[in-house]
């Protein structure tokens, strides 16, 4: 599968006039799980909102050459929170809503099932979407986007909700993903350390413009840290691994 | 890709239950429009009637033909269709509102109908149309003029179900009190057809109305039936379905001229029927849940068992037929929406 670019060029973003994001540039392949970190308000939801052309921009942002198209892009938003009585399932098979018939067919369903299955969430086929955890709908939705099969995923914040283990669950599966469809993760995440270990690549952003783009152990480093969230901190390194990111306690007023 | 084929076998479970669900329905509902066409003044026996209505309206002993294909029936068909209006728009305007509280008539167009029909009963004589065709045209027209007003606001101001809400309950408001007006200002003998009008009432029913009611709801059918995906997609959120690639603004204006068309044919003839578009959603929704592959049929269908259940009871209750089956629907919809709502939450938790 050829390798695929995501280039986005001076994207800016402008409400009630004041910018959102200014002069944002970059370029990426696929094949990789790309974090998207900064702190609060700093444009990281709109530059995914833009990316998956679902708000509006100045600039450019091209999949492959060619502006996107919506079956080609998955885009999970933030905080989706279901109240509809659809079982897990039925809310998996809507990803397909286009292919889908009167009769669900036995492929579209064992897709769904499958998709369910790889996240482990087999046990909640059956239940209503109205009694799951808040991660639990976040799991099912990322499920629903996945099943869709979109060379470029777009999810902001879609692991949020989740505790630590199901955290790096969704992340090794996404390399997984990425990986055998030859397609690009571009993903909000908050816990750095989450991101230091298991993105391929970050973008930091901050005060809406694009700071840095390099591999995790170059953009989390102390003085970018210092500078995008006022934190310091320490970072030890570990044999073998990416450094582990310790916040240093802040003194009481 | 590992699957578990018995989740599988489970949906094809479930999709079966709810078939089943919907066969039930349409069974109830075909055994009540029986029971609607035996009941009435003359009196009828069951077994005369189904071989009335198999002989045809000009076999057979000409009276029992009469009173049952020329007066009955058209009130029992009609029942059925209004219901079935009533059911899917309520269910639709439920969806794009994200609202369990909407009804087809909580963006005005009850009102503007009422107005409609109340404006045709004062002034409507000096029109050269037969007066049984005025008042449905006026009240038709009328629903659709709050249609388009609503749209143009919703238009100017934005798509979001808040915004829609608002400007139908202007415009809900706006026609009320031009109603209340008319009233005010119409002698005793016309307040008193307004009144009757405004209280929805099957004795108005006739092949003509039947036959224009049913053509409005099979031009939109195709429509609704194109967009039940896309409605279901809808449940789970503006931005869920957006970002799953449907045009929600284009969805929600789309659901809404179809509302406001099965609205209008639904009380033009037969005038403001409450509480069917509220509480038919929610049992099929309770029923069969949010696949509206399933519950646009079923939400149709129990508008129509509702309905036909006011048109027995009022009969039962009042031989002559009398008591408007707005009133019955009004007065029996709390208590079986109470229900509803405890049944499903039982079921929730």
């Amino acid at each position: 599968m050829k390798t695929q670019i995501l280039a986005i060029d001076d994207l800016r973003v402008r409400r009630s006039g004041a910018d959102i994001l200014s002069g944002v540039s970059c370029s990426l392949t696929t094949g990789q799980v790309v974090g998207v970190i900064g702190p609060n308000g700093a444009g990281k939801s709109t530059l995914l909102s833009a990316v998956a052309g679902q708000s509006g921009f100045s600039g450019a942002v091209r999949w492959d050459g060619t502006r996107g198209k919506g079956g080609d892009i998955g885009y999970m938003p933030q905080s989706c929170k279901v109240s509809a009585a659809l079982t897990a399932l039925e809310t998996v098979l809507l990803g397909m809503h286009e292919r889908l018939g009167w009769r669900v067919s036995q492929s579209d369903i064992a897709r769904a099932t499958g998709i369910l299955a790889e996240l482990s969430l087999s046990h909640l086929a059956s239940r209503c979407m109205t009694t799951l955890s808040g991660g639990q709908q976040q799991l099912v939705l990322l499920a629903q986007r996945l099943v869709r099969e979109p060379r470029l995923l777009v999810l902001d914040e879609a692991t949020s909700a989740l505790d630590m283990s199901h955290q790096i669950s969704v992340l090794m599966l996404l390399k997984r993903y990425v990986l055998r469809h030859n397609a690009l993760a571009l993903m909000a995440i908050h816990d750095l350390n989450i991101a230091m270990q298991y993105a391929d690549q970050l973008i930091l952003i901050h005060d809406g413009r694009l700071v840095h783009q390099d591999a995790p152990e170059n953009v989390l480093s102390v003085v970018n840290i210092r500078t995008c969230y006022g934190l310091d901190v320490d970072l030890v390194t570990r044999p073998g691994g990416r450094p582990v990111i310790a916040p240093l306690a802040r003194a009481i007023a | 890709m590992a699957f578990d084929t018995r989740h599988i076998a489970g949906y094809r479970r479930m999709a079966f239950k709810r078939a089943i669900a919907m066969g039930i329905a349409l069974v109830i509902m075909l055994w009540l429009v029986i029971l609607d066409l035996s009941i009435g003044p003359s009196g009828m026996p069951l077994l005369d009637v189904i071989d009335a209505v198999l002989a045809g309206p000009t076999a057979g002993d000409r009276a029992t033909a009469t009173i049952i294909w020329y007066l009955r029936m058209p009130q029992s068909i009609m029942a059925v269709v209004v219901g079935m209006c009533l059911g899917i728009a309520g269910l639709q305007m439920q969806t794009i509102l994200d609202n369990p509280l909407a009804s087809p008539f909580t963006l005005g167009f009850s009102a503007a109908a009422g107005f409609g029909a109340a404006l045709s009963i004062m002034f409507g004589a000096a029109l050269p149309l037969p007066e049984y065709l005025v008042t449905p045209i006026a009240a038709f027209a009328m629903t659709i003029l709050a249609c388009v007003i609503v749209y143009g606001m919703v238009h100017a101001l934005g798509e979001t179900p808040e915004i829609l809400v608002l400007c139908g309950i202007g415009v809900l408001f706006l026609f009320q009190s031009l109603q209340s007006l008319l009233q005010y200002l119409a002698s005793p003998e016309i307040l008193q057809q307004i009144v009757f009008w405004l209280f929805g009432s099957l004795l108005k029913a006739n092949w003509t109305s039947v036959a224009v009611t049913s053509l409005v709801a099979l031009a939109c059918l195709p429509f609704i039936l194109h967009d039940t995906w896309k409605l279901t997609v809808l449940r789970l959120g503006d931005a869920n379905a957006a970002s799953l690639g449907i045009s929600v603004g284009r969805l929600r204006r789309r659901s809404f001229v179809l509302i406001a068309l099965l609205t209008a044919a639904a009380v033009s003839f037969v005038g403001t029927i409450g509480f069917v578009g509220l509480v038919a959603p929610h049992v099929a929704k309770a029923l069969v849940g949010e696949d509206h592959r399933f519950a646009i049929p079923l939400s149709a269908m129990m508008g129509a068992v509702i309905l036909a259940s006011a048109s027995v009871f009022g009969k039962l209750i009042s031989p002559g037929g009398v008591i408007p089956v707005g009133i019955i629907t009004a007065v029996a919809g709390i208590p079986m929406l109470f229900l509803v709502i405890y049944a499903r939450k039982r079921r929730s938790s």
